[in-house]
């Protein structure tokens, strides 16, 4: 078993295992956890398709499964694990990250407050947000 | 702060969303209490906010338009170092430090003013070229920190503090430049609050370097 955290879901993976740095998901367990499926064309979300060199394919596909750390490579952005493989985090590459604040759209994000209940930023659209952080720390 | 000036200026389109960067649940709770604030007020345990703005330390803000349009980057948020000329047995600042801190705060909320009021007209909201040339440049560590502060903080949830820790540890490392990083570990290990030897020993190391950053308004030290 093993825990997938991307930057909006947690995943359990009841089925999986970890070998090492690898991490073998079925086809529609890495959909559900990062919205990349696999086509004849590569991988492919949202409107983007990434080819796969035939060379690779090996490296990233195998038993009908896909190593989601190897496609993750693959695409340019960092992760990690835990030393025992049951957790994984997929993050996003520098480059994803300023290209989107220099894109001066506002990146959404849904957090809670104190009871729990959610609050995203584009709920305020319409209104001159001040996003401010703070900490007790 | 934020409280007042939020009823002073919702009647204008206007709304404050405060974000604490605290990875432990129970600790900003009594400061919401305290605040009894009427604008949302949210808890960020894996700073998220922190990865998507680039945020390095509290108090930073980001000034977003009506079109959810960024029109000035993450920026301290009329925060000036002045404590750093503090009395650190008394914790008392001398009257000047004191006065450009509180200077530096009514100029930045008075400029949040003047936005509010004027929108693009108001000199402190940036045209997109300045905006954009102000945007930040995360580093490659600096996204890796994140990943590794997110993988710290599920293990330090799931009974794993150990190498909880240690993840946290490797991504304060990647990404110096990120005080909310280092102070929320220096908080797990229960060492690093603002007033503990350490702290104060990582503000030495900064040297002539500011622990905010400037900020680009005018009146701002």
């Amino acid at each position: 078993m093993a825990i997938l955290l991307t930057e909006t879901t947690e995943t359990v993976l009841p089925d999986t295992r970890a070998e090492g740095d690898r991490l073998w998901l079925f086809p529609a367990e890495l959909e559900a956890a990062t919205g990349w499926s696999s086509r004849p064309e590569g991988f492919c979300r949202g409107g983007l398709c990434v080819p796969v060199p035939p060379a690779r394919e090996r490296e990233l596909m195998g038993g009908g499964r896909i190593d989601v750390a190897a496609l993750w490579r693959h695409l340019g952005q960092p992760l990690a694990h835990s030393a025992d493989g049951g957790a994984w985090v997929l993050g996003t590459a520098a480059a994803d990250r300023e290209a989107a604040l220099r894109s001066l759209q506002a990146p959404d994000f849904s957090l809670p407050d104190r009871t729990g209940r959610r609050h995203s930023l584009s709920e305020h659209r319409g209104k001159k947000v001040l996003l401010v952080s703070w900490a007790s720390w | 702060m934020w409280q007042a000036l939020y009823e002073e200026l919702k009647d204008h389109g206007f709304v404050v969303i405060a974000v604490a960067l605290d990875s432990r649940e129970g600790d900003p709770l009594p400061w919401i209490e305290a605040a009894a604030p009427s604008y949302p007020c949210l808890i960020d345990r894996d700073h998220r906010l922190a990865d998507l703005y680039h945020m390095v330390n509290v108090p930073q803000a980001v000034w977003i338009d009506e079109r959810g349009t960024i029109v000035r980057p993450t920026e301290p948020a009329g925060a000036y170092e002045g404590f750093r000329r503090m009395d650190r047995k008394t914790r008392e600042m001398p009257a000047d430090a004191a006065r450009i801190t509180a200077e530096a705060r009514t100029t930045y909320l008075n400029a949040i003013r003047d936005w509010v009021r004027r929108g693009e007209a108001s000199e402190h909201a940036f045209d997109a070229g300045r905006a954009r040339a102000r945007a930040p440049r995360p580093s490659e560590d600096a996204a890796r920190a994140h990943v590794l502060f997110r993988l710290g903080q599920h293990l330090i949830r799931h009974g794993q503090p150990d190498e909880g820790d240690r993840w946290l540890a490797e991504a304060s490392r990647l990404h110096p430049e990120s005080w909310a990083i280092w102070r929320q570990r220096a908080g797990v290990t229960e060492l690093g609050l603002a007033a503990q030897p350490d702290f104060w020993a990582r503000v030495d190391g900064l040297g002539a370097r500011r622990y905010y950053a400037p900020v680009d308004m005018k009146g701002m030290p």
